[in-house]
């Protein structure tokens, strides 16, 4: 199903995208199995109509929202994205959504609101059992990261829906962090007090830390993130710091170890 | 032909036999390689084709070394002795498929960027028991002709050649340590590699506790000790 009109956003980078093909049947979604065309195999067997997401905790006006009352929260737009993923290969994927700000400014978020958890969807009859990680995945940001313009919900790539596979009908992208941080399928997004526990941070924190940001001078223990290889191309390509989003978010992290907040 | 010259042919296969088997396990060693490269060729490995081809030529590799440690337990398990003049053949194919996991790894992967590869191999746990894996075996592919055999003199090749048990740990802890979350296929390996040792472990306590029952000494004793492990 085609999403229109789209407005285009000063945000976009003109490179080239990544061929659909290949955003489609290429993707890290373990609810549906490890491998990377398991996503595109089996998520069809996710229902994504009727669908709510529950934004609750910290907010004046916390409350449910259907998923077409979201579709029309803020004008939809295209945002062509870098995406970084942390085992060393990045896409440029032409997004459909809209700034995660809308939804939360919606709800108006309580002072003592320092973190927004995301917790997304899990059904174990559909999807993995075995506890490869805690179930269902959840994932944070600090406030001021998702209130920041670049962070998004997006609802559809390429002018159209979402496919399942790329975490149909709602899910975050934050491109200055890599892939696993930008959740999707979401179902409750939480304002919180205290920094929220996150799935992969708990599977193996030495290895993912609650912050995450693209980073080519924190070394993943094991592999370099130095260097990444951008889907359809051959040779390596250099990561940028902040996956080249620096310039915007740079000044988010002022003052902060970048090697010990990883 | 009836079930039992059947199987009188395959205890002690006649040379043309042996030929036809060694040429059908060359062909079906190699056939993995082949249909690799023909998908790589056909741009069928997906969206992301150098992870594919690093992916497909290590677990090849990995599985060659394990066939190869099955030689000895089928052999002695279904008493077709001939099996061990395809154990070097099997050894070399395992050795082909690291050199080419090895190959992908440094061309395709990291592009000869030598910066990013030493520091792999020194701080990433799992590159370097891999490495190590592969630098070890490299010795005894060298030393697997029969001339080899001969001037180093069965005891030392022998003891040289053992170090395969120790290549084949490292090569299952490379995959253990690699994989992010889900550790059920390196977990099969494991388990497939512990059943391999664990039987050679059980021969030797088995020859052990005979040779300890035996009366030293005695003219029934020398000469029948078959040496599976070292003393």
């Amino acid at each position: 199903r085609k999403l229109e009109p789209l407005l285009p956003s000063e945000f976009s980078t003109d490179e080239g995208l990544t061929e659909i093909e290949s955003v489609t049947s290429y993707n890290n979604f373990y609810e549906f199995g490890t491998g990377k065309t398991d996503p595109m195999t089996h998520a069809h067997k996710m229902q994504v109509r009727p669908w709510t997401v529950s934004v609750e905790g910290l907010a004046a006006r916390a409350r449910t929202f259907d998923i077409e009352d979201l579709l029309r929260i803020a004008p939809l737009e295209e945002r062509i994205y870098r995406l970084r993923c942390v085992e060393a290969w990045s896409m440029v994927i032409p997004w459909v959504g809209f700034p995660l700000s809308a939804l939360l400014k919606e709800v108006e978020p309580l002072g003592s609101a320092k973190y927004v958890e995301f917790v997304t969807h899990y059904d174990p009859e559909i999807m993995n059992r075995r506890p490869i990680i805690d179930w269902p995945y959840t994932e944070g940001l600090r406030i001021d990261e998702a209130m920041h313009p670049l962070t998004i919900l997006s609802v559809g790539l390429y002018g159209q829906v979402l496919p399942n596979q790329n975490g149909a009908p709602i899910r975050l992208v934050v491109p200055w962090k890599y892939g696993f941080k930008s959740a999707k399928s979401i179902v409750t997004i939480r304002l919180t007090e205290n920094e929220p526990a996150t799935a992969w941070n708990k599977a193996a924190p030495q290895e993912y830390g609650f912050y995450s940001n693209v980073n080519p001078e924190v070394r993943h223990p094991r592999w370099t993130q130095a260097t990444e290889r951008r889907i359809g191309e051959l040779r390596r390509r250099p990561t940028l710091m902040f996956n080249g989003y620096g310039d915007q978010v740079a000044h988010l992290y002022q003052g902060m170890d970048l090697k010990t907040f990883y | 032909m009836s079930s039992s010259s059947l199987l009188a042919g395959l205890r002690s296969p006649a040379p043309a036999l042996l030929v036809a088997i060694r040429i059908a396990v060359f062909t079906a060693c190699l056939a993995p390689a082949l249909l690799l490269a023909n998908e790589w060729f056909a741009m069928r490995l997906g969206a992301n084709p150098i992870e594919a081809v690093t992916h497909a030529t290590g677990d090849w590799a990995l599985r060659m070394l394990l066939i190869t440690l099955a030689v000895t337990p089928l052999r002695r398990f279904t008493g077709l002795h001939w099996l061990i003049r395809l154990r070097r053949m099997l050894g070399l194919f395992a050795f082909f498929y690291a050199s080419l996991h090895f190959a992908a790894y440094v061309w395709l992967d990291l592009y000869f960027d030598w910066g990013a590869i030493a520091l792999d191999i020194l701080e990433r746990p799992f590159i370097t028991v891999g490495f190590a894996a592969f630098v070890l075996m490299i010795p005894l592919a060298i030393t697997s002709t029969q001339g080899a055999m001969r001037r180093m003199g069965g005891q030392r090749w022998q003891a040289l050649h053992r170090s395969v048990y120790g290549i084949a740990i490292l090569a299952v802890v490379h995959y253990w340590w690699l994989v992010k979350a889900d550790i059920r296929e390196p977990l099969i390996y494991a388990l497939i590699l512990a059943a391999l040792l664990g039987v050679r472990a059980w021969w030797r306590e088995q020859e052990r506790r005979r040779q300890l029952a035996a009366i030293p000494g005695s003219p029934s004793f020398k000469g029948k000790v078959i040496r599976i492990v070292p003393k």
